[in-house]
This record gives structure tokens, C-alpha cells and sequence, in this order.
């Protein structure tokens, strides 16, 4: 087959990555979509290794051999609650493989005395930079996530300094490069710097901005995969990670106004900082409940708003809010679940997990959708969820989350607020919701007191 | 500026914007599947893979790098289209009158 033939395998490979991302703008389509980007795929790989004069073919079975066997156990053995994590990982291995095909790339052309042409060596730099950084940085982040790093975000004195430095040199070392391609002993140290930036990048983010940096990680595996294709001269790689790209960028601009930060707090890595800092703690009264008193006051309300969060992942309760939400229903109780754009660690990451539980998806309304009816809903019903539901966003100029749009749950009649004790949540906000007279704290961990709840409420309907 | 790098700058901007209007089309109770899916299609860095290590005369060190590159992307095809298919199959309407 000539190269010529393998030019328009990879048009229409694009055009399946195209049509793959666009059939997921609705569950119904959205696995027609996976289909598609897997045709696309395999499409594109037959046709290099078709096309191309491959030699080391035992090299590469035994590379697309280990490939298979891990990524197969990882995709049905990994429960839904560590798909932030595998996420991570898979941003970390994307990257990985751009930036070592750099890598080989510039050793090639340096040991062949053959220096690449300025503009590829420019993609090289950036293929390789942003491959590294994104690697290291997606090691952390998966480290934070599954909590073998502390989550709380690492802070010292002159942070950001030591970072733009650092970022500096890098950059320096990598321009230099560009212009002088043949010094190879500056690569080496060039993609050592690459890599420590991933890290001190990612060290003071704390759990809570999880989904914006996994979204902006997202979109700099796929730029370095871009680069590649612009290292490589194949148009196929510059349109898949292009969409990667624009999907990152696009995902980390809906978590950044979720979040009311600026893009650019984002882009120069400086996040969790304005949230470390603590409001006092104060000691005012809270009403508690019970579960007994929790169920006669659901199985009395017309209509039910669930509000989950991370700690409804933490505890792994989504089955028994399921079970929760079959019972009320049954009983006639409207019941919907109300989600913030950042609830949890990733975008999107409570709806994957209430539809694991089997709630069925048109029940999951998004935070512009659902907070005209928290005023006329008789229980709000929040689960592991906090700074989403904190009034002060609204009211209170002087909280580090004012501005940020928030879930109105304290408009509900009556509102629950399942906790584990008083202790502020991960911002360390003091939280007025649970002040207010119309609110009940139930302590306790979210999974046992929902069972608690569930199993206090046939009882009731017997009697 | 090179024919090749005029055209690979058209295409490179053509795909981000056919990006950006298809994904803010995706509904928001697909964020995670979606990225599950994106990072499978750009895993099509494989394909760079496989010509770094496939080259004729490659020496150790690129066939090394492109060995534990290929796994890696392999790995995020494999796992990435995998596990967005398992997650879309969990995502069902209300079936049957309640």
C-alpha cells in the first residue's frame, strides 16, 4: 500500500473522531459515538502499519500485547467511585507516550547528524515540555486523588516564584534547543526540569480543584499529542489532539466559572491558595435529627431535591440513595438530585455514579435547571455536599467562594444536611446553611445513615 | 513559512474549532465519559509510536522509548473506549410506568 492510500485512511479516521465526539451530546447517541472513535482508531493503526515499511515487529506486539492486558482489567475491574483517578492516570500515560516519541525523535535525528528543520524542532520542545509536565503532573494529581498524597494543598513561601523560575529555565533551555539542536546534553536536563515543574505545578492544589486540573491536564496531553503530529507532519495527530485540546480547555472553562475563578488563575497554576486561607470557627448552636425523624419528615414532603457531593463518593452511598429514591418515589415524592458542575473530583463525576446506582439519568438536573425549584421543594437533602450549598457565595463579600454560583438549597423548606461531624469542609468555610432554623444536621456517615433512614421508613408505612 | 506547517496551522485550527463547538454541544451528565473518550482518541499518538520504533535501523534507545510509548498508548485506547462504554451503558431513562 503507498503512503498516498494511508493519506485518506487518515481523513476518514478523522472524520469518525469528529462524528465520535459529536454523537456524545446525548445519551442516546453516545455510544454510537464510542463506536465510531473505536472504528477511527483502528482504522488509522492498520492503515500505518499497513502503509509503512514496519520492521521490530516484535517490538511492537509485544508493546500492543502488555497495552491490552493492563488496559482491559482496568477498564472493567475499576470501580466507578476511582474514575477520577484512572482519568488521571490515563492523562498521565497519554502524555507519557507523546513525550517519548519526542524524545526518540530528537535522539534519532541528532545520532543520524540530520537536525530537524526549525518549526519541527519547535514542535519537538513543546511535544516534549508539555508531555513531561503533563505526565508528572497527572502522576500527582492521581496520587492526590487516591489519597496516597496528602489532598490538601502543600504551600510554602515563594511558590509561584520558584515556579515561574523554573518554568523559565525550562522554557530557556528549551529555546536554546530550537536554535542550536545539535547540544544534546541540554535535552536531558531540558525534560528533568519539564518533568519537576509537573510536580511542584500540581503539589499546592488542593482536592477540591480536582475537576478544573484534570480538565486542564486533559487539554495539555492533548496539545502535546498535537505537537507530535505537527513533529511528525501527520495532519491525523494534529486533529486528534486538537479536539482533545479544545475538549480540555472547554471542560476547564465550565469548572473555572463554576468555581468563579479567572482562566488565567487557572492556566498560571495558582489555585488553592485563596482557599487555605481560614475563616474563625464559631460555636453556635446546630439542630440535629435523628434518622427516625429524618424519615417522618421525607415520607411527609411532596417533593425532594437530593444535593450530592464528594463525600457521597467517599462513603460510597450511591446504592443506597438509590434504594432511598425508589422507596419515595414509590411513595409518590418527587424526587430529583441537584448537581453542581464541580460536585466531586471530575466534570461530570456524580452523574456517572448515581447512574451506576441505576437512577435513571433524566432525574439528574444541572445546577441553571434545578435552583428555580428549591423554593418550592419541601426538603432539600444534602449528601456529603458543602461549599456547592454555602450561602455565603451569595451574601457574604467578604467569604474567599463569594461570587461562585451555588446551589440554592437554603430556599428549600427544609433542609437536611447528612455530615460526618461539625468540622468545616475542605476549603475550611464555616458553612451558614447548617446555622439556620430550618436546618437538620444528621451526623454521621452518609452510607450508614441513608440505610438507617431507608430502613425507618417501610416501617412506618406498616404501622 | 514551510507548505507543510501553513497547512498542518489550518488544520490544527479548523480541529480546535469543530472542537469547541461540538463539545459545548456535549450534555453535562456526559463530562466524564467524555473525557474518558477524548483521552482514547488522542492516545492516536500511537500511531507516532509505532513509526519511532518501526523505523528501519532504530537504534536500542528508540525502540525503547517507542516500546514503553506504544504500551502506554495502547493502554489508554484499550481502557479509554472500554470504560466510556461501560460508563454509557449505566446512563438509562425510566423504563415502564411507575
Amino acid at each position: 500500500m503507498t503512503s498516498q492510500v494511508v493519506d485518506y485512511i487518515y481523513i476518514v479516521a478523522a472524520a469518525l473522531f469528529i462524528l465520535s465526539l459529536k454523537w456524545m451530546n446525548s445519551p442516546a447517541t453516545a455510544r454510537r459515538g464510542v463506536f465510531a472513535g473505536e472504528a477511527g482508531m483502528l482504522l488509522a493503526v492498520t492503515g500505518t502499519l499497513a502503509a509503512h515499511q514496519v520492521f521490530n515487529w516484535q517490538w511492537i506486539l509485544a508493546a500492543f500485547f502488555i497495552g491490552s492486558a493492563v488496559g482491559v482489567p482496568i477498564a472493567y475491574i475499576m470501580p466507578m467511585t476511582a474514575v477520577p483517578q484512572r482519568t488521571a492516570m490515563s492523562h498521565a500515560c497519554g502524555a507519557l507516550a507523546a513525550a517519548l516519541v519526542g524524545t526518540a525523535e530528537y535522539y534519532r535525528s541528532v545520532q543520524m547528524h540530520a537536525p530537524l528543520a526549525t518549526f519541527e524542532m519547535v514542535a519537538l520542545v513543546v511535544e516534549t515540555l508539555l508531555g513531561f509536565l503533563t505526565f508528572t503532573g497527572s502522576l500527582m494529581a492521581m496520587g492526590k486523588l487516591q489519597e496516597i498524597l496528602p489532598s490538601r494543598p502543600l504551600i510554602y513561601r515563594g511558590q509561584n516564584f520558584i515556579n515561574l523560575t523554573l518554568f523559565t529555565i525550562a522554557a530557556g533551555l528549551g529555546i536554546r534547543l530550537i536554535l542550536v539542536p545539535a547540544d544534546a546534553w541540554i535535552f536531558p536536563i531540558f525534560a528533568g526540569l519539564a518533568l519537576l515543574f509537573g510536580v511542584l505545578l500540581i503539589v499546592p492544589i488542593g482536592g477540591a480543584d480536582m475537576p478544573t486540573v484534570i480538565a486542564l491536564l486533559n487539554s495539555y496531553a492533548g496539545l502535546s499529542a498535537c505537537a507530535m503530529g505537527f513533529a511528525l507532519n501527520n495532519k491525523l495527530l494534529v486533529i486528534a489532539g486538537a479536539l482533545d485540546g479544545s475538549s480540555g480547555l472547554i471542560l476547564s472553562i465550565i469548572m473555572c466559572k463554576a468555581m468563579n475563578r479567572s482562566f488565567t488563575n487557572v492556566l498560571f497554576g495558582g489555585f488553592g491558595q485563596i482557599r487555605a486561607s481560614k475563616t474563625v470557627k464559631d460555636q453556635r448552636p446546630v439542630r440535629s435529627a435523628s434518622a427516625e425523624e429524618a424519615a417522618s419528615i421525607l415520607e411527609a414532603a411532596s417533593s425532594v431535591i437530593v444535593v450530592p457531593g464528594y463525600g457521597l463518593a467517599v462513603a460510597q452511598a450511591q446504592h443506597k440513595i438509590r434504594e432511598l429514591y425508589d422507596n419515595l418515589m414509590r411513595r409518590g415524592i418527587d424526587v430529583k438530585f441537584a448537581i453542581h458542575p464541580v460536585a466531586g473530583r471530575m466534570p461530570g463525576h456524580m452523574n456517572v455514579l448515581l447512574a451506576e446506582a441505576d437512577i435513571p439519568y433524566d432525574r439528574l438536573i444541572a445546577m441553571d435547571e434545578i435552583n428555580s425549584e428549591f423554593p418550592q421543594c419541601d426538603v432539600a437533602l444534602v449528601i456529603g455536599a458543602n461549599d456547592v450549598t454555602n450561602p455565603a457565595a451569595r451574601n457574604d463579600p467578604s467569604s474567599p467562594i463569594y461570587g461562585m454560583p451555588i446551589l440554592d438549597v437554603d430556599k428549600a423548606r427544609t433542609v437536611m444536611v447528612i455530615k460526618r461531624s461539625m468540622s468545616p469542609g475542605f476549603a475550611g468555610i464555616d458553612n451558614e446553611l447548617y446555622y439556620m432554623d430550618r436546618t437538620l444536621m444528621l451526623f454521621g456517615d452518609a452510607k450508614a445513615f441513608v440505610a438507617e433512614i431507608v430502613r425507618e421508613l417501610p416501617a412506618r408505612a406498616a404501622a | 513559512m514551510p507548505g507543510d506547517l501553513g497547512l498542518g496551522l489550518y488544520v490544527f485550527m479548523l480541529a480546535t474549532f469543530v472542537g469547541l463547538e461540538i463539545i459545548r454541544k456535549v450534555s453535562p451528565l456526559l463530562h466524564t465519559p467524555l473525557m474518558s473518550l477524548t483521552n482514547a482518541i488522542s492516545a492516536i499518538s500511537v500511531v507516532g509510536a509505532i513509526l519511532i520504533t518501526g523505523a528501519q535501523g532504530a537504534t536500542t534507545l528508540s525502540k525503547v522509548l517507542g516500546f514503553i510509548a506504544i504500551t502506554a498508548a495502547v493502554t489508554n485506547i484499550v481502557s479509554g473506549f472500554l470504560i466510556t462504554d461501560r460508563m454509557l451503558k449505566m446512563f438509562k431513562k425510566r423504563v415502564g410506568p411507575k
